[in-house]
C-alpha cells in the first residue's frame, strides 16, 4: 500500500481527501464540476473528527478548519465519488439543544461539498451521551452498508453505546450483511474507534472489536478506515489493514509517546499543523487502495 | 489442639499480607485519588463510588474493569503481580472532559516498598 508525502500528493492530484457515510447528502454535485468517471476505478475522500463546536486552547481557530477542508475537496480536479466523515462530527455538549445546533452547523458546512454523495457516521462526541438520539434525528442510521462499483462498504457504530462497544445485535447484523457476499468481494469498513487494541489505556480500542474482526476475517479483501485518534496510523491484523485518518480540529500524540493522551499543544506559528484529510483510490478488480494524505495547512 | 490452630492462624497471617482497602470516588471528570500506590504481592480491594453519574473504571494492562454507578459501591479485588505504573481511565463516555478522566496505579517492588516503610 503506497503512501505519499503531501508534496507528492499535490503533484499527483492537486489536493487531498475526505470520506463521509450515510447517503444523507446524495446529489450535491454541481453541474459545473466534472463527474466521477464511470470506470470501475474510483476514489473517495475521508474526513474525520471535525468536532464542530469545539472551543479550546488545542485549536483557537477550530471554526475555520471544516470550511477549509470543504474548500480543499471542492478544489480537487475531479470530484471523488463520495466523501465519508468517520465520526465526531460535533464536539460533545451536555446541552441537548446545543448538540442539535452543532449538528445543524456541521450540516450547513458539509452541504457545501460539491460531490455526488456525502456519507456520515457518528463518534462518541456525537452519540454517546444520548445513545445516538440527536444523531439519528439529524443524520439517519448509525450503521449501514452499501455497494459501490464492486466494493461493499459497511459503516459500524462503536460509539452510541457509551461503553464504546458494537454489541451483540450489531455483530449479528454484520454477519448477516456479509453472508450473501462472495468471499472475494472487496470490503471496506468504516468505524470511528479502532476495532483492534491500538492503545486500550488511552481508550483507543473497541471493547468487542475483536468479534467484528473475527466476522470479517474469512474475507480476504478487507480494509478498515477509522478516526478517533486524530492522526494518521496504519496497522494490520493478519490480512486486514486498518488506517486511521488525521483530525480536522487538533492532533493527538502518537500512541504511548507521552504519559497522557492530551492534545499536541497549539502552535500559533503553525496553525493547522497536524490536521488533514485523505483520499483513497481503488480499483476493485485488484483490489488495492492507494492512500494520499494531505495536510490542511503548511507543515513547514 | 487449640494452640496448634492458633499457631497455624498466626503463621498464615504472617505469610499472607493483609488485604488492603483503597476507597476511591469518581465524578466528572476526575477520580480521587488519581494516583494509587500499591505494593507488589499485597492483595488490595479498590472500592469505587460515583458522585454524579455512570462512569467506568478500567486498567487494561491489569485486565481490570468495572462499572461505577451512583448509589452503589463497586469493588475490584486483585493482587498486584508486578511492579510498574498502570494507567486507568473512565471507559463510559461522560462528557466534554471524559478524555482527561484518568489516573495511575503505581505498584512498588516488594523490597523497595518495604525499605520505604
Amino acid at each position: 500500500m503506497g503512501q505519499t508525502t503531501r508534496r507528492e500528493f499535490l503533484q499527483l492530484a492537486g489536493v487531498g481527501g475526505v470520506v463521509f457515510a450515510s447517503g444523507l447528502f446524495e446529489g450535491c454535485a454541481s453541474a459545473d464540476r466534472p463527474r466521477p468517471a464511470p470506470a470501475d476505478d474510483f476514489y473517495f475522500v475521508q474526513l474525520s473528527d471535525t468536532h464542530w463546536g469545539y472551543k479550546g486552547p488545542a485549536n483557537p481557530e477550530a471554526a475555520v478548519e471544516l470550511p477549509r477542508a470543504v474548500e480543499l475537496v471542492n478544489a480537487l480536479p475531479k470530484a471523488p465519488d463520495f466523501v465519508i466523515f468517520t465520526g465526531d462530527l460535533t464536539h460533545t455538549t451536555d446541552d441537548d439543544t446545543e448538540r442539535r445546533r452543532r449538528m445543524s452547523g456541521f450540516r450547513a458546512h458539509a452541504a457545501r461539498l460539491r460531490v455526488p454523495a456525502i456519507r456520515l457516521m457518528a463518534g462518541e462526541h456525537d452519540a454517546s451521551l444520548d445513545r445516538g438520539a440527536a444523531y439519528q434525528e439529524n443524520f439517519g442510521s448509525l450503521r449501514y452498508s452499501f455497494n459501490h462499483k464492486g466494493v461493499h462498504f459497511v459503516a459500524l457504530d462503536n460509539v452510541s453505546d457509551p461503553k464504546g462497544i458494537l454489541g451483540d445485535a450489531q455483530i449479528d447484523w454484520l454477519s448477516r450483511d456479509l453472508a450473501p457476499l462472495a468471499k472475494a468481494t472487496p470490503i471496506v469498513v468504516f468505524t470511528h474507534r479502532p476495532l483492534f487494541d491500538l492503545k486500550p489505556d488511552w481508550d483507543w480500542a473497541t471493547g468487542d472489536g475483536s468479534r467484528a474482526i473475527d466476522v470479517l476475517h474469512p474475507y480476504p479483501h478487507v480494509t478498515v478506515f477509522y478516526g478517533h485518534i486524530h492522526q494518521e496510523h496504519h496497522q494490520r491484523t493478519d490480512h486486514i489493514a486498518h488506517h486511521a485518518a488525521r483530525s480536522l480540529v487538533f492532533p493527538l500524540p502518537a500512541p504511548g509517546s507521552q504519559a497522557k493522551r492530551t492534545p499536541i499543544p497549539w502552535d500559533p506559528a503553525h496553525p493547522g499543523r497536524g490536521l488533514g484529510l485523505r483520499d483513497v483510490e481503488t480499483d476493485p478488480r485488484t483490489p488495492d487502495y492507494r492512500l494520499r494524505e494531505i495536510a490542511l495547512a503548511s507543515e513547514a | 489442639m487449640s494452640h496448634v490452630l492458633l499457631s497455624l492462624a498466626l503463621l498464615a497471617s504472617a505469610v499472607a499480607p493483609p488485604e488492603r482497602v483503597v476507597r476511591m470516588t469518581a465524578r466528572r471528570f476526575t477520580y480521587s485519588p488519581e494516583v494509587i500506590e500499591l505494593e507488589e504481592g499485597v492483595p488490595v480491594i479498590l472500592e469505587l463510588t460515583s458522585l454524579d453519574r455512570d462512569h467506568g473504571f478500567t486498567v487494561p494492562e491489569l485486565g481490570l474493569r468495572i462499572d461505577v454507578e451512583p448509589g452503589k459501591t463497586a469493588q475490584v479485588r486483585f493482587v498486584p503481580q508486578k511492579a510498574g505504573t498502570f494507567l486507568f481511565h473512565c471507559d463510559i463516555f461522560c462528557g466534554t472532559g471524559h478524555e482527561e478522566m484518568a489516573g495511575e496505579i503505581v505498584v512498588k517492588p516488594r523490597k523497595e516498598a518495604r525499605r520505604g516503610n
